[in-house]
């Protein structure tokens, strides 16, 4: 037993927690919950700015709001984190619900920067030709009118356009804060549904090909409501196991170290078949939301459907928070069962990694192709994962933030390549984008490059990170299969090179549209985050690696 | 702390690439004129690192040290041997001639011209297609990789830039080929990006399976220093299971077979030299492939000594297939520039043959045969290329009685074919000697066997000249014009440098015979026979 203990000393801390005996009045730490609620109030002030600013300057307002929430967020990550609340303060807050620590402001920050950089695609207006006079954005001009309808016409017309975007991402972003930091099964769950709806709702609102774009919604919802379901039939198993919601009385009763058992539930407790169970079904919910194989089969049509600038803030920052949770619940709850969980891990993992190289050689639409080359990077990610050691929890933190920014801006770009049916993601038409605007087509190649993992990109930093862990963790197989999964997968991304830069262009090819600065920051930070991860790497590793120990 | 010499030297071409992808795109004779400046001066550098080697001196030297990840105990850590040097000389010398000799491949073609003029109003994009300042800037950024390559000491380093190489290299392949193809433009346009992406998929998968091997060796070892671990090893501080150390070597030994390349993995290289220019061909086999053969010498025997002596045999019985079967296949050629790719893997073989018969002679004849072959490859290869770009076609059924129309072209040419055939006087003979005298003195057989390629290969050199130089001239060929002043003056010091190092190579055995030394020490090793010094 004490061995046990030991090794998970390694990547947790103790934190004093008062079991909560009798009804106080809720003690809320207001300062180190400071990011999330600050994204909670801009989103509450942007559906009043819906209600009472007048619909010529709702943009504007909407667009203010939204960057100086995200950045006074991220201010407050960073100040917590400087005053130690990542190391030596980490703790739990909000009466044993939000763990504080490491790990959770690390992806907090990465999560709000993605937003922010996502945020500019999203108020992007230049891009698409202005319809009667207004400028437009990605998003369909009134959610609610059907599709090829006179209200929809008469809503183009009018110029509305759908601000109520702002409030929607600043609410997903405000529950993926949570989803990482959750420190008992419950907030998880209000967080996974806090982020998820937003989502499904902005996968719907495309200008453009709107049935797609609606489809791809009811995909995600009707999958995700499913997934939801398992992982929520999972909490209440593993309730009926442990007695408790909290992460740290279920760990301790899977290793058998608690300490007071409610007489009522003495009959039920250490019951492992619920355990196994409910584990298996939270981290299946988990394993969803990341986009693992066998549960990826939104991913493709989800991604393909939504507005690009949502498929890129989804591709990046779902994954981040999702990770986040994942890790937490493995190495904070399941640590002890990790023999039980590691071979199931491992056969994702594999899967993962393998399906999603192989299937992605086949596609012919640039969304699909990203998709499932995202299926692809999260079999790496988990290859890091099992290491279970601290190195595995700092190099898949690291991972998530190379990889998040890569996403943004790859899918920035895929934004820009339009023709008269709005983007044309058919691979097809990308044929011979190096010679009409170089540019475009060779920062495109750096982020395809950074996919593949080509040293001095941000992507095989990542890589070796976590492939370095599992190879320490003892998952040598597991390393040798991600390699050749690589390989595979360099395949499909030089097919696209190939074909920006070796191919004739089409006559009536599409055409590069000319971005505001706010589509051209986004993509410039997503370079220059994809370059100096690969050449100057080392800060950033501290970081993570520093980050890396959870609180209990 | 010293001037970083070493670092200054990959630096300059890196900073020569950026400066020639920033010039306007109307100003490609700039450009060109930059490119050449940059690798002139990269030259001067190399020959200041060769003059500041100390060949009796410690085993690396110039030595520089930064930290740059802690986190994988990886460290910017340059320094070189008597190899090294040689070959960074090597590739600093013949990059100003590779510049030269590709003076107007990158010209954008009239007819791709014609065709973005053609009213089209989307094509306007086309005024920033800078084709010329790419490909100059490409070969530079080519140079600077391969430089840091071999001047690396940290494993992981040379990883990134074994790696990183291959981007550059792809677009040299795939975005400039060869314009006289017998297919057409079309046809030609997709196998060249045939050929890139087989070129790029084969290196690719090699380094993907180094990398698997390179995190081990950081599991095992806890840091990628080349010479802390070699010390480590030796003095025994560092145990690695016999399993362990083998499993490792194969996976770097893969990629370097791969990049060297040793039969079976060659396939990509005659696509490649086949389809890109001749300047491009001549850097993937003259300089590019150098760094699989070094790699093999400073990495798999360096680090895995054991695994070495217990593959050799294996090792040695693929070079000697790759010797005959090169040469074999290069006799039954009909393309001019593929006929020079299968003869260079045929002395890829040679050179790895030398390197694993372990013996000093073996291995200093490797790294001479190396620097000769890059020197000897160039010559034929560019020549090769001015011809082709004269007719138009690399088949050598089109050609015929050259040398009565361009005498100085076709004496070039013999004597880029003879040094190939390693006749004596020219440089390959001295190395070619010492690498089968090396090997014969441990595996008689496989020397013997090895012997036959040079058989072949006077075979396929002197039937290629026999059938494109002499003879009647054909209608096609009589106006052919002889070689110009820039191409003679490419091609001139060459031969002049293969005539001196084959009379008097002592300046190169210099060098490199204190570091081949030092392998064959780690190797613990003895020549079988009292050690004849080599080549004085």
């Amino acid at each position: 037993m004490s061995a046990t203990a030991a090794v998970h000393s390694l990547w947790t801390t103790a934190a004093a927690v008062d079991p909560i005996s009798k009804i106080d009045a809720p003690k809320i730490e207001y300062g180190q919950l400071a990011p999330t609620l600050i994204v909670v109030g801009a989103a509450i002030i942007g559906i009043a700015v819906e209600a009472f600013v007048p619909r010529k300057s709702r943009y504007y307002v909407q667009l203010f709001v939204s960057v100086v929430a995200l950045v006074a967020a991220f201010a407050a990550v960073v100040a917590l984190a400087v005053n130690g609340y990542a190391t030596t303060k980490a703790g739990i807050a909000a009466m044993g619900a939000i763990a504080v620590d490491g790990p959770a402001l690390f992806l907090q920050g990465t999560i709000l920067l993605t937003a922010l950089v996502g945020l500019f695609t999203f108020a992007e207006r230049r891009l698409d030709p202005e319809a009667h006079g207004n400028r437009v954005d990605s998003f369909a001009a009134q959610a609610a009118a059907v599709p090829g309808s006179d209200s929809e016409k008469k809503a183009v017309k009018a110029g509305f356009t759908t601000t109520e975007v702002f409030p929607l991402l600043l609410f997903a972003v405000a529950g993926m804060l949570v989803f990482p930091a959750a420190n008992d099964l419950l907030t998880l769950f209000v967080a996974l549904e806090v982020l998820s709806l937003p989502l499904y709702l902005m996968c719907a609102l495309a200008r453009r090909k709107r049935l797609m774009s609606q489809e791809a919604a009811v995909k995600y919802f009707l999958l995700g409501a499913f997934a939801s379901a398992f992982m929520l039939f999972g909490i209440a198993l593993l309730y009926g196991y442990a007695g408790s919601m909290s992460y740290a009385v279920i760990a301790q009763v899977v290793e058998g170290t608690v300490t007071d058992v409610t007489p009522a539930l003495a009959g039920t407790m250490g019951n492992d078949a619920l355990l196994l169970v409910g584990a298996a079904l939270v981290v299946m919910g988990l394993l969803f939301k990341v986009g693992a194989v066998p549960f990826h089969m939104w991913t493709p049509d989800v991604y393909q459907g939504a507005p690009t600038p949502v498929t890129g803030f989804m591709a990046a920052a779902t994954k981040v928070a999702a990770f986040g949770a994942l890790l937490r619940i493995l190495y904070v709850v399941l640590p002890g069962l990790r023999w039980d969980w590691r071979p199931v891990m491992w056969a994702v993992a594999i899967v993962t990694m393998v399906v999603g190289a192989i299937v992605a050689i086949t596609q012919t639409d640039i969304k699909r192709l990203l998709a499932y080359s995202a299926i692809s990077h999260a079999g790496f990610i988990l290859a890091g994962v099992i290491a279970a050691t601290p190195s595995g929890i700092s190099s898949v933190l690291f991972y998530l933030a190379a990889y998040s920014f890569v996403t943004i801006g790859a899918f920035a770009v895929v934004t820009l390549v339009r023709d008269a049916g709005g983007e044309a993601t058919h691979l097809s038409k990308w044929a011979g984008l190096g010679r009409r605007s170089p540019l475009v087509a060779a920062v495109f190649a750096v982020f395809l490059l950074a996919f593949a993992g080509i040293p001095l990109t941000s992507g095989f930093t990542g890589k070796f990170a976590v492939f370095k862990a599992a190879a320490e963790g003892g998952a040598v197989p597991l390393v040798v299969v991600g390699v050749i999964a690589s390989a595979i997968a360099a395949f499909f991304y030089i097919r696209v090179i190939v074909l920006m830069f070796f191919s004739e262009p089409h006559p009536e090819g599409p055409t590069v549209a000319v971005p505001s600065p706010l589509t051209m920051t986004a993509i410039g930070v997503g370079v220059a985050v994809t370059v100096v991860l690969g050449v100057a790497p080392q800060y950033f590793l501290e970081l993570a690696g520093d980050a890396g120990v959870f609180v209990r | 702390m010293s001037f970083p010499l070493l670092t200054a030297t990959a630096a300059l071409p890196a900073i020569g690439a950026i400066a020639t992808a920033a010039v306007p795109a109307a100003r490609r004779t700039a450009a060109k004129w930059l490119a050449l400046l940059f690798s002139l001066a990269t030259l001067v550098l190399a020959i200041v690192v060769l003059v500041r080697f100390d060949p009796g001196g410690d085993r690396y030297q110039l030595t520089e040290s930064h930290a740059w990840i802690a986190d994988f105990g990886v460290r910017y850590e340059l320094g070189v041997d008597g190899i090294a040097v040689a070959l960074i000389a090597l590739t600093a010398l013949l990059i100003p001639f590779i510049v030269l000799a590709g003076w107007h491949d990158a010209d954008p073609s009239p007819s791709s011209q014609l065709r973005s003029s053609g009213g089209d109003p989307k094509e306007t994009g086309n005024k920033r297609w800078r084709p010329t300042q790419g490909f100059f800037a490409l070969i530079l950024a080519v140079e600077a990789m391969v430089i840091l390559s071999f001047e690396a000491t940290d494993v992981f380093l040379f990883y990134i830039f074994f790696e990183a190489m291959l981007i550059p290299l792809y677009f040299l392949i795939g975005g400039f080929g060869d314009r006289a193809h017998e297919h057409g433009e079309e046809k030609g346009a997709t196998q060249r990006s045939y050929a890139a992406v087989k070129f790029l998929l084969y290196n690719l998968a090699g380094g993907l399976i180094m990398l698997a091997a390179v995190i081990g060796l950081y599991v095992v070892a806890g840091n990628f220093s080349l010479p802390e671990i070699a010390e480590a090893r030796a003095n025994g501080t560092l145990e690695m299971s016999t399993g362990t150390e083998r499993w490792l070597f194969l996976g770097f030994f893969f990629a370097f077979a791969v990049k060297a390349p040793l039969w079976p993995l060659h396939t990509w290289l005659p696509n490649a030299m086949q389809e890109s220019t001749a300047p491009v061909a001549v850097l993937i086999t003259a300089v590019v492939d150098k760094v699989g053969t070094f790699a093999m010498l400073r990495f798999c025997l360096g680090l895995f000594p054991e695994a070495s002596k217990w593959a050799t045999p294996v090792v040695l019985v693929l070079a000697v297939v790759s010797i005959i079967y090169g040469a074999l296949l290069a006799v039954g050629q009909r393309d001019i520039k593929r006929l020079i790719a299968y003869a260079s893997i045929s002395h890829f073989g040679f050179i790895i043959m030398g390197i694993f018969a372990m013996t000093s002679q073996g291995q200093s004849g490797a790294t001479l045969y190396m620097v000769n072959h890059g020197i000897s490859t160039a010559v034929l290869m560019l020549i090769a290329g001015f011809l082709i770009s004269r007719r138009g076609s690399r088949l050598i059924a089109d050609y015929g009685g050259v040398q009565k129309v361009a005498p100085v072209l076709a004496g070039t040419f013999l004597i880029g074919g003879l040094a190939t055939l390693s006749l004596p006087g020219l440089a390959p003979f001295v190395s070619e000697f010492l690498v089968l005298v090396g090997t014969f003195t441990r595996y008689p057989v496989i020397g013997i066997i090895a012997t036959f390629g040079i058989v072949l290969a006077a075979l396929y050199v002197l039937v290629l000249y026999q059938r494109t130089m002499t003879g009647p001239v054909k209608p096609e060929v009589a106006t052919m014009p002889d070689l110009r002043v820039r191409e003679i003056a490419v091609v001139a010091p060459l031969v002049v440098l293969l005539v001196f190092l084959g009379v008097y190579p002592k300046p190169v055995t210099d060098i490199v015979n204190p570091a081949v030394k030092q392998t064959m020490s780690d190797l613990e090793k003895k020549d079988p026979q009292p050690e004849v010094e080599a080549a004085k």
